[in-house]
């Protein structure tokens, strides 16, 4: 098998600053993406994402470990892999001054094309991104998602078979986020190999084949997104009761109906246990609570988020991070 | 393929485009950069240049002229850093660092672009400088001398300014910081009054100041009143210390600027 990366053993440390210690941003990874796969790394801010896709993708010097990317090393041949990738980071990164049909003319005379190839490649671009109406407008006129699809388009200008999208819906409201999954599905069921950051289970799951977990600038784990969420014990239901005094009671009666562990959180008065059952046993415990004279405050079953999977593999929440994202 | 199509020369062109593209679209950086300097002419030819005297006699708008173009030239620098820490913060430097182009372009096009703009804006100001009754007495070779004394000193400055718009977090730093710096250059100068004016303390700094030594540079090949403070070295051959200038703070800052380039990372 071939592989669009190899990355083994990458380090990045970020000196220590007024107020901050040294940060040792990335520890010890090691990624393999074999050619027309997806790759997500999963992690909260500050895991080490960024700083993973920017090594990847020659921003960034690494400290130590070495990484190929399109089969050329990403400091030795640095110029090789830039001429094989596209890269599209969190924030939009066009000219807002220039209109959308500039933008894309000058990132194809940049990726070393004649003016004309150029100026057709920037037409198909605006075409395939639904952007020819607005191609001649300045992108300051753009919404938020508008912008980022012309990013994206930014990233493919030198038609590249291996891109890297470093969080490619953050801020970005539902329906957009929708629109760009869309996009992003039609460019890896034409070949193209991503390597994709994202903070949402949900988005890493739509989109992508292999999940790496990253945390503190480690991958804690690795697999299909199904193979995770076995590991965080899929779904889960939630009840709160309504009396703290039937806390004890109500443990027993979940516990009994989902046949797993309860997480019971006195303070809120709310009762977790993994579920295998679905809608069915969420239906069953409702009864079985009423049956036992419990009055229930609200009650879900719910999917496993990023937060589960953290706390399943680390035993802390994502917000527990305060490492900055010193990308 | 055309050898020009490509390569670090076509990319430098490329962004040297994208830049002046920019120009037009936010007018209010050229009208607010020409407003601040007709206001000096304004202030000095009106205000306050009744009350200083030149030494020799002499026009003080003819004096004060270069020194405005000088000063202009000067706070070259702030517009560079400005738009460099924008790019910057935007993610365009990041895009073009990921692209196949020619690491060099991207800064040479950029200082070649507002080395353009500040062209322009230099002729707006020699415009307003004839309506105030600034006269240049030498003849064309010496004018054109001096255009092109301001223009690369424009150019000069620019690196600077690639070199902060690099180091700095944001625009408004950016802004501040080339500010703070280039301010009390234009002041402790010539630019406004004759340096015989100035305390004791600050006349070899307004003398050997490569503002001062523009300014005289220029009120030489201009033909306008250029009062000096002594027999100084700077005053004695202000174009060839002013040249000499260019090429040492080019020799500082072009490097230091390429360098925070290759390692800038957002």
């Amino acid at each position: 098998m071939t592989y669009a990366i190899e990355a083994e053993g990458l380090v990045k440390i970020y000196p220590a600053r007024r107020g901050s210690s040294e940060v040792r941003a990335l520890d010890g990874v090691d990624l393999v993406v074999p050619e027309g796969t997806v790759l997500g790394l999963l992690g909260p801010n500050g895991a080490g994402k960024t700083t993973t896709v920017r090594i990847l993708a020659t921003l960034l010097r690494p400290d130590g470990g070495s990484a190929r990317v399109a089969g050329f090393d990403v400091v030795k041949q640095a110029q090789d892999v830039r001429r094989a990738i596209g890269l599209s980071g969190q924030y939009a990164a066009v000219d807002e001054n220039l209109t959308g049909w500039e933008n894309l003319y000058m990132f194809g005379r940049l990726y070393e094309m004649p003016k004309a190839r150029a100026k057709a490649r920037a037409e198909e671009l605006l075409e395939q991104f639904n952007l020819t109406d607005a191609g001649g407008r300045t992108v300051k006129t753009y919404s938020g998602g508008m912008r980022r699809r012309l990013d994206l388009a930014g990233a493919l200008t030198g038609q590249p078979h291996l891109l890297f999208l470093d969080e490619p819906t953050t801020g970005l409201d539902p329906r957009s986020r929708l629109g760009m999954w869309e996009v992003i599905r039609d460019l890896v069921r034409q070949g193209t190999t991503l390597l994709l950051t994202t903070q949402y289970l949900e988005e890493a799951d739509e989109l992508a084949d292999t999940i790496a977990v990253v945390d503190t600038g480690k991958i804690i784990a690795k697999g299909t997104a199904d193979e995770l969420k076995a590991q965080v014990g899929g779904e889960r239901i939630e009840v709160v009761v309504k009396d703290r005094a039937l806390l004890d009671q109500a443990r027993q009666v979940l516990g009994g109906q989902a046949g797993s562990e309860v997480e019971v959180d006195e303070h809120t008065r709310r009762l977790i246990a993994s579920s295998s059952g679905g809608a069915q046993q969420l239906v069953e415990v409702v009864q079985a609570m009423g049956e036992a004279g419990i009055a229930i405050d609200d009650v879900a079953l719910r999917r496993p988020t990023l937060d589960d999977v953290f706390l399943t593999l680390t035993g802390h929440h994502t917000a527990d991070e305060n490492v900055e994202e010193s990308a | 393929m055309s050898a020009l199509q490509t390569g670090p020369l076509s990319d430098s062109m490329v962004i040297m485009w994208r830049n002046l593209k920019r120009i037009p679209r936010i007018p209010e950086l050229a009208i607010f950069a020409i407003l601040q300097s007709i206001m000096f002419v304004l202030l000095f030819a009106y205000v306050f240049g009744g009350a200083i005297p030149l030494p020799d006699g002499g026009d003080y708008k003819e004096f004060l002229m270069p020194g405005i173009f000088a000063q202009t030239i000067a706070f070259a620098s702030a517009t560079t850093a400005v738009g460099m820490a924008d790019d910057m913060g935007k993610g365009l430097i990041d895009r073009f660092r990921s692209l196949p182009m020619a690491r060099s372009a991207v800064l040479s096009g950029r200082t070649v672009a507002d080395t353009i703009y500040q062209a322009g804006i230099l002729v707006v100001l020699m415009l307003a400088g004839l309506v105030v009754g600034w006269r240049v007495n030498n003849g064309l070779a010496a004018f054109l001398l001096a255009v092109v004394l301001l223009l690369a000193f424009a150019h000069v400055m620019s690196w600077l300014g690639i070199w902060i718009g690099l180091s700095v977090p944001n625009t408004e730093a950016a802004q501040q910081l080339t500010f703070v710096t280039i301010f009390p250059l234009t002041f402790i100068s010539n630019v406004f009054v004759p340096p015989a004016a100035l305390p004791a303390i600050l006349q070899p700094i307004a003398e050997w100041n490569p503002v001062s030594t523009l300014t005289a540079a220029t009120r030489e090949l201009f033909g306008n009143p250029n009062p000096y403070v002594g027999d100084g070295f700077p005053s004695q051959y202000p174009i060839l210390v002013t040249i000499g200038w260019m090429i040492v703070l080019l020799a500082i800052f072009a490097p230091l600027a390429i360098r925070k380039y290759r390692d800038a990372s957002k």
